[in-house]
């Protein structure tokens, strides 16, 4: 597992969330420049997609699409394209670094006034957001830029060792 | 027969507005009224107004407002409530719309016969009305006497209109609910209207509470909570009133939570019962040897014997839908959704008693008969959709039938006295996860569908993606209730043409937070687009005719005495059509999609047709940006336009007559 933890990463998502994003706004350049446990990271050590020239999609950023389409899609819609009623992600995830990302998801975000009611709740309890928040980053990432298209990636990069074992530990089910 | 028509952008027609009728003989009393409406002496404790009281102020205004309810509510009140012959009587008024689904048989025919196929093309806009609510509205008005009452999506405002004076607002109801059950609703934050009874308005707001309002004054008779929000449990579907008792579900599929159904005392709103979907005998409200199904005693631990240790508590089965009674058989049924979590191999076993059609004694809450369509649901087939009650002819003979058309794109026809099973068909010829029911008593499958492994997301285990099943996780049909119209026989059928792939993995459960475990990618049917209207026969399974539409067909039909079968569509067009021929005869493009109910009434002798518009709910997931077919050549991806080219949110009311005074 190369020392790669999703229960500390998890750990570590919710302790940014805590703080106050003080960060540039913007995700900054996607460049990946280094690799751990199938995740892919920029120079900031943000999460960030890594698509091979045949379009292979990396693991981390193929398990985003996973998670993403299945809780986040029911508000904001498929392949994060928005809905009626929560924002086309394709946009907000340009304005947006990795730690407000996690502080949005963590702390969720409430517009409730007289022209709508706009609320998105606290993920931060909700392990399969939270065990799998970087991978869902790097997926919007992808498509923010419109690296990865829509639905689900036609290839991807092989399932790490020891993958299975960290999702069910960091989850806290039974394999 | 059959024929296609294919709905095209060509079919709007010319909207000149009728010039507005203006009515002013309520004003006085109205005005009076609004500045004192608890006038004294007389104000009861609970809420309402006293007889005498009652009695003064309707002798100002049985000309029109309330008539109708004067006639009504006291006699209620009369009887101590110990029955509701204000709602019988209202019901049974043609003019009225007094329950949700039109009558107990949720058969949404109305006998009003003004409009026919001869002069339903010359309907017109009369008047409209603004909820100032953006999301989705589902559901549909009451109309009672002069008042028309409806309620929005979140925050659940509910208005009484004046059907005398162009839908003046007599009063308003918003509650206050804490803006954190918003995102707990796990597909937008819509409401299928409110219920009346006993001179009360009946509304299950979102955050999962009960409220009885006066229907004179909008004043909170009672108010009971039901189940936490906060565990994911909210509220979205109508109540319907029965006696001196009203019934509401509970929606939360998507978040674990045991889905119940509540009988409550409509006199002070206190709960009856609750019956559970899923758990010990003493919850569900079973008798191991009384409560049947497929003409056999259920046993005892029907439903713990199905789930893998406690999963039950988390297990979903919850019933956000339609309620339909019948007062002969004293029998109230209503069905449950889906088993939680989305991940089937999660949860193995039946996972009794979700996905099921439950015939309940509405008095004691005891269970009759069951039947699960769906065992171990591996689709989001939630079998929440409405019962509708009809006396059909099978093989010769006259058979008190219940006809309901599930999510999992099968429609059955059972006994509704004994829950046996007389024919299932698909009623959308794309449904390739079942190759069908087994139909034979003496088999050990009987009553199962034949399930087709490569279409179902359990057989090979999870992270696996199963691709091309059909119909979608929206099913063949949603809550959009369907029609029957006894004069042709047929059932008009709103529909969703829909495929899906489904990779099901593991997700770990915490309360109030999505409890999902399927990633879904969603695309059109075989043929390239997404709605289906059709007249369909559920004993012969034949399409009588059908009418294709580019995205879901989301709106509830009505049918009527004039032969005219009337729905909305997702892009907003209001359309009125020849039930045999499935000609459209009349269509008018409303300011936003129609996910509501078409409903009718007859006022000052008059035959008016209602609906809401207001985009969202499922319909408005995806749609937003449209649907892409991964299966199709690169070239199609993102071929398919989305629905935001067409229209937008906003929630309002069109009421549609013929011209004239």
């Amino acid at each position: 597992m190369k020392g790669y933890s999703r229960i500390a990463l998890a750990t570590i998502a919710l302790a940014v969330a805590g703080a106050t994003a003080t960060f540039a706004a913007g995700p900054g350049d996607p460049k990946p420049v280094k690799e751990t446990g199938g995740m892919w990271f920029d120079k900031d050590g943000a999460p960030t997609y890594n698509i091979a020239k045949d379009g292979t999609v990396d693991w981390g950023t193929f398990v985003g699409y996973l998670r993403y389409n299945s809780i986040c899609l029911d508000c904001h819609g498929p392949d994060g394209s928005g809905s009626s009623y929560a924002p086309d992600l394709t946009q907000a995830l340009q304005q947006l670094s990795y730690s407000q990302f996690i502080a949005d998801v963590a702390g969720g975000i409430k517009s409730v006034n007289t022209a709508q009611d706009l609320v998105m709740p606290s993920f931060a309890t909700n392990k399969n957001v939270m065990c799998f928040i970087s991978e869902i980053y790097s997926y919007l990432r992808a498509r923010s830029t419109g690296a990865l298209g829509r639905g689900r990636p036609a290839k991807n990069a092989p399932d790490p060792k020891g993958f299975d074992e960290a999702s069910y530990k960091c989850l806290g089910i039974p394999m | 027969m059959k024929v296609r028509v294919q709905a095209t952008m060509a079919e709007v027609p010319d909207a000149s507005m009728a010039e507005p009728v203006k009515r002013f003989r309520l004003h006085d009393q109205l005005d009076i009224y609004r500045q004192n409406p608890n006038p004294k002496p007389g104000h009861s404790s609970k809420g309402g107004i006293s007889m005498k009281s009652r009695g003064k102020w309707f002798a100002g205004a049985a000309l029109g407002a309330f008539g109708c309810l004067l006639l009504a509510a006291p006699a209620a009140r009369a009887q101590n409530s110990t029955s509701s012959p204000a709602l019988e009587q209202a019901a049974a008024n043609p003019d009225n719309w007094a329950i949700p689904a039109l009558n107990y048989g949720s058969t949404r025919y109305s006998t009003l016969n003004q409009i026919t196929t001869d002069n339903a093309s010359q309907i017109e806009p009369a008047w409209t009305f603004s909820t100032g609510v953006l999301r989705g509205h589902e559901g549909q008005p009451l109309v009672i006497g002069n008042v028309m009452y409806l309620v929005t999506p979140f925050p659940n405002t509910v208005f009484a209109l004046d059907l005398s004076n162009d839908g003046r607002i007599m009063w308003q109801y918003t509650p206050t609910q804490n803006p954190d059950v918003i995102p707990v609703m796990c597909c937008d934050t819509v409401n299928r209207g409110v219920a009346y009874g006993d001179g009360k308005i009946v509304l299950h707001q979102a955050d999962n509470t009960v409220v009885a309002l006066d229907a004179q004054t909008g004043k909170v008779d009672w108010s009971t909570p039901l189940a936490s929000y906060k565990d994911g449990a909210t509220g979205t579907g109508a109540p319907l009133v029965i006696g001196n008792k009203v019934f509401v579900g509970v929606s939360g599929g998507e978040f674990g939570v045991q889905g119940f159904l509540a009988a409550l005392d409509m006199s002070d709103g206190h709960i009856l019962w609750k019956a559970y979907s899923e758990g010990p005998d003493s919850q569900i409200l079973f008798d191991p040897q009384t409560t049947m199904s497929l003409g056999k005693p259920v046993g005892a631990d029907s439903s713990l014997k199905t789930w893998k240790g406690d999963e039950w508590k988390i297990g979903g089965g919850d019933t956000w839908g339609w309620l339909s009674y019948d007062p002969k058989l004293n029998l109230l049924y209503y069905g449950s959704g889906n088993p939680s979590t989305w991940n089937p191999n999660q949860r193995p076993g039946d996972n009794k008693w979700s996905m099921t059609i439950f015939a309940r004694d509405p008095d004691t809450g005891m269970a009759k008969w069951v039947y699960q369509m769906t065992p171990h649901d591996q689709w989001d087939y939630d079998g929440v959709n409405e019962m509708i009650l009809a006396d059909l002819t099978i093989n010769g003979q006259q058979v008190p039938a219940l006809v309901h058309f599930d999510r999992n794109g099968l429609a059955y026809v059972l006994n509704r006295a004994t829950g046996a099973l007389l024919a299932v068909n698909k009623y959308d010829p794309a449904v390739n996860w079942t190759t069908g029911v087994d139909m034979n008593p003496s088999s050990p499958n009987y009553g199962r569908p034949t399930v087709v492994a490569q279409y179902a997301p359990g057989s090979h285990g999870v992270n696996v993606n199963y691709t091309g099943i059909c119909p979608a996780a929206l099913g063949s049909k949603d809550e959009q209730p369907a029609s029957y119209d006894p004069q042709t026989g047929l059932f008009y059928v709103p529909t969703n043409h829909v495929c899906m792939d489904y990779e099901p993995y593991p997700v770990a459960y915490t309360a109030g937070q999505p409890y999902v475990g399927a990633t879904l990618s969603m695309y059109p049917g075989p043929g390239g687009y997404m709605g289906r209207f059709i007249a369909f026969d559920p004993v012969t399974g034949k399409t009588a005719w059908q009418i294709d539409d580019q995205f879901s067909d989301w709106g509830g039909a009505l049918t009527t005495a004039g032969g005219v079968v009337f729905y909305g569509t997702l892009k907003g067009y209001f359309r009125a059509v020849d039930a045999k021929t499935g000609k459209i005869l009349y269509s008018f493009k409303t300011p936003s999609g129609i996910i509501g109910n078409v409903m009718t009434y007859m006022h000052d002798g008059k035959q008016y047709v209602a609906v809401l518009s207001g985009v969202g709910g499922w319909a408005g997931i995806g749609l937003a940006a449209g649907l892409t077919d991964p299966h199709a050549g690169l070239g199609a991806v993102g071929g398919y336009a989305a629905l935001k080219d067409y229209t937008t949110l906003g929630g309002q009311l069109t009421v549609f007559a013929l011209p004239g005074s």
